[in-house]
């Protein structure tokens, strides 16, 4: 039974690391209506270049600046040469646009600062804490207390700014919102480069985790079911999806492994979603739209 | 002016329904086929055929599969190296199980695994739609190749899941020669695309599109909807399946499961975007973009002085181009390279006059 | 509502206490009225009246909570989409709803799906019944077009023709299936008084030429008037009103919710 339940923790606390891609790729899906394949390529991105500057021997916080700064800067090119040029177009048309984008965006970075793997150290232990009998990694807590005050932050800027106001008004109704004179291009920019800061943060956790590497940029894939069962529009959504896949699939890894042979963690959050789908097509927290004739 | 259509004119359904409704396109796919059953063989070398053309017909085919279940039907899928390796190995095992099964009716066996495959993971499009059907699909390329890659049976109990080309006869005639298997790959690549345009154009093709275009409509027309996606699934995954085991043997000789992973489905995305959504031809003219770019752009890279580029950088360059394509198609011309040929033959039918 | 048709009329349709709600919100509450067959019928009401709701509870697309609906004598409690086009229900949505990426002639063509006999696999291999019966699906195709004046547009993309053209086109799919009950939702919506005239022509002769029976939704009063042998008036879910146009335009109740004054 304690096996199981530091099982379970080990992987709702991985799981943290999966909602953190996810809240990213909400906060684009609702404001611009992207499904955002280069949510991953992002965090990868943020992460190789905070590490680089920070090899380089920049400081701590003036590399976090920095990296935050070519966050915004990709959010500009992305609003100029892909969102605007792509706006009205089919939902299908701006996934593949960023399925490209993902491409430029790894590529670039690889370019840029090579494809080692760099080690990164944010100077928290990563020893275990006896909590309850039970041992649990201090660097998880972190990260799981980073989100949290990650998502306080950000349902703070949604719900107590004017920028969160107009955010919501465009979620809500793009032509509307262009009515009563909100800046779309404006929001579109914004909301990319806070996707971006998510994704440093969640690159930083992970990349201080598994070294940062191209293989970060893959995270998007285990983002996609989270989503599914989350609903593509909610971020406590995100969190709860993000939590049962990482938690689901740590449990099946270790007790269906054995049985059916290991590796299965590939492709059984996938199953997972497929299963949620077919029980609840949209999600835990999202509205089955009514189809209108 | 020489390509004039008057005098040309249809007095029966029939031959208003023709692919090729006038007289001079007729001759030029004549004279296409010519040249490419005979005069490529005797032109050719090894290079061209081993390491451009082979990859460049078995791309198109794989292209079309995709193109039948995206382009037409318009079922969003990022599984088709999967279905691509299903085919590979369910023609292997055929080959190796069966003994005396001819080359051909393995490989059709193969692609007929591979569409039961795609059926199964396309069960899903009854009930969910657009992205969310990406999850059935990635699904399948994780699945596919975890599972061929841990059960030995598939691959004959070899080191790491790696299957090798059995024989290449057809008839008695060996085909193993680099100009062999050319003529292996054009053959089924023709017929196969022979039968799907057919496809498109039947009552099916039809019945796809309506699906793509407003699937309630296509309801209320009367449409089955979960038999008309079953059957984009299906066929889609015999054209990927037959691909898969041509890629596999004509191609690359030996393969193993991680050959066939989630890059090569991007791959073929790519082609058809390319290429043109929905455009049989652009199959042909992506796959084509698809291998001649990267050989371009390093004979491109190689002209610049040495030590300006470093060889690592070649790769995340093309990675780049190919991103930006992409985006550069997709905004531009969302319907591909097809659309660019229809062009040029709109203004070739009315030159010299502009209008 | 007095129902005050001709004793003995052969009714295709019949709705009995139609009932559609949707996560609580009623649309249509208890809707009872039946269609004879050969007739032209109009549904009117103010927006948000439950007009569009019916008409999707017709042909499946909506299934009902509450009642019956019988259809050419045989009764149906849920009906899909398919079920109902099977059956000889064809219809026209109010935001067209046609194959944007497909010629004029390929959207004729899918009305016709249900008139085929011959197999995929015989199409994709051209053998069998294939061959012929495309020339047959393509001569009824080719009477449609040619019926409702839209030859000069057999090839062209629907979604490059203008609005009026692409009502036109949608009704020559709908047509296209030979139904036995034509479901029109808005025909005439944003035409101008020409188009509209012409409208009306086409689905007149529909109706006498073929023996189509239609069921239409329309907010042009005079078009209605004009055209139908028998409206039903719906507010708020509710019918208040049913019977030929003369009887339906002198109701008090009807007047009252929807034409406001005496003409």
């Amino acid at each position: 039974m304690e096996f199981f339940l530091e099982v379970l923790l080990g992987g709702l606390l991985a799981g943290v690391m999966y909602a953190l891609v996810a809240i990213g790729f909400v906060l684009i899906y609702k404001a611009s209506g992207v499904f955002n394949f280069a949510q991953g390529a992002m965090v990868l991105f943020s992460a190789l270049t905070f590490v680089s500057l920070l090899e380089r021997g920049v400081p701590f916080w003036l590399a976090f600046v920095l990296s935050l700064a070519a966050m915004v800067l990709l959010a500009v090119a992305v609003e100029r040469v892909v969102l605007r040029p792509l706006v009205n177009r089919p939902p299908i048309t701006l996934f593949m646009a960023t399925l490209g984008l993902s491409y430029v965006i790894e590529g670039f970075a690889q370019a840029l600062w090579g494809a080692q793997v760099h080690g990164l150290e944010l100077g928290i232990s990563d020893e275990p804490l006896e909590l309850g009998g039970m041992l649990l990694s201090q660097f998880d807590i972190f990260a799981a207390v980073t989100a949290a005050l990650l998502v306080l932050a950000l349902s703070l800027l949604f719900n107590k700014t004017r920028i969160g106001l107009s955010l919501r008004a465009v979620a809500d109704d793009p032509l509307a919102a262009l009515a009563v004179g909100i800046r779309l291009q404006r929001v579109w920019v914004l909301v990319w480069a806070v996707a971006g800061f998510v994704g440093l943060v969640a690159g930083l956790l992970w990349g201080a985790r598994l070294g940062v590497q191209f293989s970060l940029s893959l995270v998007v894939l285990k983002a996609l079911p989270v989503l599914i069962i989350g609903g593509f529009t909610s971020i406590s959504g995100a969190i709860v999806g993000g939590l049962i896949i990482g938690a689901s699939e740590k449990l099946a890894e270790v007790y269906l492994g054995p049985i059916i042979g290991g590796g299965i963690e590939n492709w059984f959050p996938y199953v997972l979603a497929l299963l949620f789908l077919l029980v609840r097509p949209a999600g835990i927290f999202g509205e089955r739209a009514i189809e209108r004739v | 002016m020489f390509y004039q259509e008057s005098g040309q004119f249809s007095t029966r359904y029939a031959q208003d329904r023709r692919v090729f409704r006038l007289r001079q396109d007729r001759y030029g796919l004549v004279a296409l086929l010519l040249v490419a059953f005979v005069g490529v063989p005797y032109l050719g070398n090894d290079y061209w055929f081993s390491a451009i053309l082979i990859p460049f017909l078995v791309l198109s085919l794989a292209g079309l599969g995709l193109n039948l279940l995206t382009g037409y039907a318009g079922q969003l899928s990022l599984g088709s190296a999967a279905f691509m390796a299903v085919g590979a190995f369910a023609t292997y095992n055929v080959e190796l199980r069966v003994p005396g099964s001819p080359l051909l009716l393995s490989m059709a066996l193969g692609g007929g695994v591979a569409a039961l495959v795609a059926v199964l993971f396309g069960l899903p499009s009854l009930r969910i739609k657009g992205f969310y059907l990406l999850v059935s699909t990635l699904a399948a390329q994780f699945f596919v190749t975890w599972a061929l890659t841990r059960f030995s049976w598939f691959s004959n109990n070899s080191a790491s899941g790696v299957i090798s080309a059995p024989r290449l006869e057809i008839l008695g005639v060996d085909l193993n020669s680099p100009v062999g298997r050319y003529l292996l790959t054009l053959s089924v690549v023709v017929a196969l695309f022979w039968l799907g345009k057919n496809l498109v154009r039947s009552e099916l093709g039809r019945n796809w599109m309506a699906v793509r275009d407003m699937d309630t409509a296509a309801a209320v027309m009367g449409i089955a909807l979960f038999k008309t996606k079953l059957l984009a699934f299906a066929i889609s995954g015999f054209f990927l399946g037959v691909a898969g085991a041509l890629w596999a043997f004509t191609y690359l000789g030996t393969v193993e499961p991680h050959g066939f992973d989630l890059n090569r489905s991007f791959q073929i995305l790519f082609i058809i975007i390319i290429g043109g959504l929905g455009s049989i031809l652009g199959n042909f003219l992506g796959a084509a973009f698809i291998v001649l770019f990267p050989v371009l752009l390093s004979n491109l890279l190689a002209l610049l002085p040495t030590g300006l580029i470093e060889t690592g950088q070649i790769e995340n360059l093309q990675k780049m181009a190919f991103g930006a394509l992409i985006i550069v198609f997709l905004v531009k011309e969302p319907e591909g390279l097809a659309r660019l040929w229809q062009k040029f033959r709109e203004r070739a039918r009315l030159w010299p006059l502009r209008y | 509502m007095a129902h005050t048709q001709a004793t003995k009329v052969e009714h295709l349709l019949v709705l009995e206490n139609i009932g559609l709600s949707f996560k609580g919100v009623k649309a249509v509450t208890d809707i009872s009225f039946a269609v004879a067959a050969g007739e032209i019928c109009a549904l009117i009401g103010p927006n948000g009246a439950g007009k569009s709701s019916l008409l999707n509870v017709i042909n499946g697309v909506y299934q009902a909570q509450q009642g019956r609906i019988r259809f050419a004598g045989e009764e149906h409690r849920r009906m899909r989409p398919h079920d109902a086009a099977v059956r000889g229900i064809a219809r026209t949505f109010q935001n067209i709803a046609l194959f944007k990426g497909m010629s004029v002639l390929d959207n004729v063509l899918t009305g016709r799906t249900l008139k085929r006999r011959s197999s995929w696999i015989e199409q994709a291999l051209r053998i069998g019944r294939a061959a012929g019966e495309d020339d047959r699906q393509r001569e009824a195709a080719e009477r449609i077009i040619d019926f409702l004046h839209i030859q000069p547009w057999r090839d062209t993309l629907v979604g490059k023709l203008p609005y009026g053209l692409q009502k036109r086109v949608e009704l020559a799919r709908a047509l296209a299936a030979e139904p036995r009950l034509l479901l029109l939702d808005e025909p005439m919506a944003g035409m101008n008084a020409e188009e509209k005239l012409q409208m009306s022509r086409f689905i007149v002769d529909i109706n006498r030429e073929l023996g189509t029976t239609v069921v239409l939704i329309e907010h042009d009063i005079g078009v209605v008037m004009g055209i139908c042998d028998h409206v039903v008036v719906l507010d708020y879910g509710r019918k208040i009103g049913d019977g030929p146009p003369d009887e339906v335009r002198q109701n008090p109740e009807v007047i009252a919710a929807y034409l406001g004054t005496r003409h």
